[in-house]
């Protein structure tokens, strides 16, 4: 038997090992999407024919309260309200990817590898979160194109633009994090593959992502207001220039932005510690 | 020499099932260590506990003098282990997921870079090494998730059940890379349900059973314990093994068992080759014909049988 020689060790990062491990998965994350170009590919697709649908079919049936048709046709009108709402309802869905990727880590073993390795535990969500966020960047922007092409104007300043945007990709890294913790009580990734969704169906539509709030019964509206994708929704459309519709006298709709940034604040700080203690005692079945 | 892993009294509840049951367990270090156990006996819950990914309900067990539970960080820097599943990432590359647990276990770039061509070479991967996991057989993943425990030179390595699924090439293979490993001054506890396995790696055997162990030694002691030579005859048709059996048994030291469906009656005998010809003049005067008959080393199949009155790969 020769003598066991152990492996050299590296000085400790700036910044420690938290991030420097949570950036470690994050690339791998990333480099999975470049890999599986058919996810990214449908990732894009199913908001673009949302765009499509909306724009187009319900376009001219839905009228904007507070628009003046004698100045633009309802449907265009429709148009600019439509784009903030899509874009909304995108970054919300893309909690989804969370919950599949890591249904599909525990499932194959991975996550049981991570858990023995000596890395910080938040690290591994930290990655995928931020990865699933940073992805959002590049649908983003495709979906912007095609808003342009339909019609859709950014009207209030490129700075306001960039504002708007920053906020659309905290949200999704905030959603990240509420699909992580679902990801990780997942039996198996077709099971991750529905209840990574069922959630996101009521919340996007009990909200102004495509619909006037003023459009629903009495009783959903406060339901509406109060609904963080309403405010996130409401900002963007306020920082893009867009037209708002007639917004409801409850606080989250007079102030979107400090609102969504509240909410953003409070789901991580509730789901982020969630999830890192399941990941704790999460194994691979 | 010292012992690299302890554990003591270890017990764990999955709701109303036991999965240990007070196991204890010292593995001295420099050594390949089989834990020997049917499906459901405890294996994969010991390596789970020694890998800090569960906490045992009540006793103790420590890592190169780490505790498992109070300092988990610590004995993670010390181990590697390869489970049952490939735990490898699909979409990445062979070099990219050995770079990826490299840095996680906070190695050098420098080093990670030379030690992942190394072992790529050594697993007769460095043609696919640039290659996304999803063109791997199941072999090359196995190869690649056993290189990827093996990148911060664990001072001990746990491998659960590494080669299940592998067909008997591959398996051949790992069983080669494995040797290899100890003589670089690895520790490695390895668990098995395929006894052959076992015999050909391990030095020192543990079988466990219903979450105790039931006996430990080198595969020689276990099957000394055992005592005699087994004699075994191959009926020619199925119901006549019972018959068999009845004619073997004033023969046989022991219990002889009967397994109808592969038409195998095995008794446990002493006193060399004379005993073959008196079974086959016993099988002759009952009127059973055989196909074959033969007298061997008991296994550990059946060191196994004759320590916990069933089969070692029986189904539950």
């Amino acid at each position: 038997m020769t003598t066991y020689t152990p492996a050299p060790a590296r000085r400790r990062p700036l910044l420690g090992w938290g991030l420097h491990d949570g950036f470690v998965v994050a690339r791998r994350n990333l480099i999975q999407t470049i890999r599986v170009p058919e996810l990214l590919f449908f990732s894009i697709v199913q908001p673009v024919i949302f765009v499509l649908l909306f724009a187009f079919v319900f376009g001219g049936a839905i009228p904007i309260p507070g628009a003046d048709p004698s100045t633009a046709p309802d449907a265009d009108v429709y148009r600019q309200y439509l784009m903030p709402g899509i874009f909304g309802q995108t970054v919300a869905f893309a909690s989804a990817a969370s919950t599949v990727g890591l249904a599909e880590d525990m499932h194959r073993g991975i996550i049981d590898r991570f858990r023995s390795l000596p890395m910080a535990s938040g690290a591994v969500l930290f990655g995928r979160t931020f990865a699933d966020a940073a992805r959002q960047i590049l649908v983003l922007a495709v979906l912007s194109i095609t808003g342009l092409l339909i019609g859709w104007r950014i009207s209030d300043g490129v700075l306001n633009a960039i504002y708007a945007y920053a906020l659309l990709l905290l949200f999704a890294y905030t959603v990240a994090w509420i699909g992580s913790w679902i990801g990780l009580y997942m039996p198996n990734p077709e099971t991750a593959n529905t209840a990574g969704l069922v959630w996101l169906f009521p919340l996007t539509f009990l909200s102004n992502a495509f619909v006037p709030i003023t459009a629903m019964p009495d009783w959903l509206q406060p339901i509406a207001q109060w609904n963080p994708i309403s405010s996130l929704v409401l900002a963007t459309r306020d920082l893009f220039g867009n037209p708002t519709g007639i917004i409801g006298d409850a606080w989250p709709q007079q102030n979107p932005i400090l609102y969504t940034l509240i909410s953003c604040a409070v789901l991580v700080g509730i789901f982020a510690p969630l999830a890192v203690r399941r990941y704790r005692q999460a194994t691979a079945r | 020499m010292s012992d690299i892993i302890t554990a003591r009294g270890l017990v764990k509840h999955y709701g109303d099932v036991v999965a240990l049951d007070g196991l204890d367990l010292t593995v001295p270090e420099g050594t390949v260590y089989g834990l020997l156990g049917p499906n459901g006996a405890g294996k994969t819950t010991t390596v789970r506990i020694l890998t800090t990914l569960l906490k045992p309900d009540s006793g103790s067990a420590t890592v190169d003098g780490f505790d498992v539970v109070k300092k988990p960080n610590d004995v993670r820097r010390v181990i590697g282990l390869t489970g049952q599943y490939a735990a490898v990432d699909e979409y990445l590359t062979g070099r990219e997921n050995l770079r990826m647990f490299g840095d996680l276990y906070h190695l050098p770039p420098a080093y990670v870079k030379e030690r992942s061509a190394e072992l790529l070479d050594r697993f007769d991967l460095t043609d696919a090494a640039d290659r996304s996991l999803r063109t791997y057989s199941g072999g090359m993943r196995r190869r690649l998730d056993l290189a990827a425990s093996l990148i911060a030179k664990p001072r001990v390595l746990f491998l659960d059940e590494p080669t299940t699924g592998l067909d008997p090439r591959s398996r051949l293979g790992l069983w080669g890379v494995i040797k290899d490993l100890v003589a670089d001054g690895t520790t490695v506890l390895l668990t098995t349900q395929y006894l052959e396995e076992a015999d050909q790696l391990a030095e020192e055997i543990v079988v466990i059973d219903h979450g105790r162990v039931i006996a430990k030694g080198t595969s020689d002691v276990l099957k000394d314990q055992v005592g005699g030579d087994r004699l075994e005859v191959i009926v020619s048709e199925a119901g006549q093994a019972n018959l068999a059996a009845e004619a073997l048994a004033p023969i046989a030291n022991g219990d002889v068992t009967v397994n109808v469906d592969e038409r195998r009656v095995t008794a446990p005998v002493t006193g060399g080759s004379l005993v073959l010809v008196e079974a086959v003049r016993a099988l002759d005067a009952a009127g059973v014909p055989i196909d074959d008959v033969v007298l061997r080393r008991p296994t550990l199949d059946d060191v196994f049988l004759s320590l916990t009155g069933h089969a070692a790969e029986e189904e539950k």
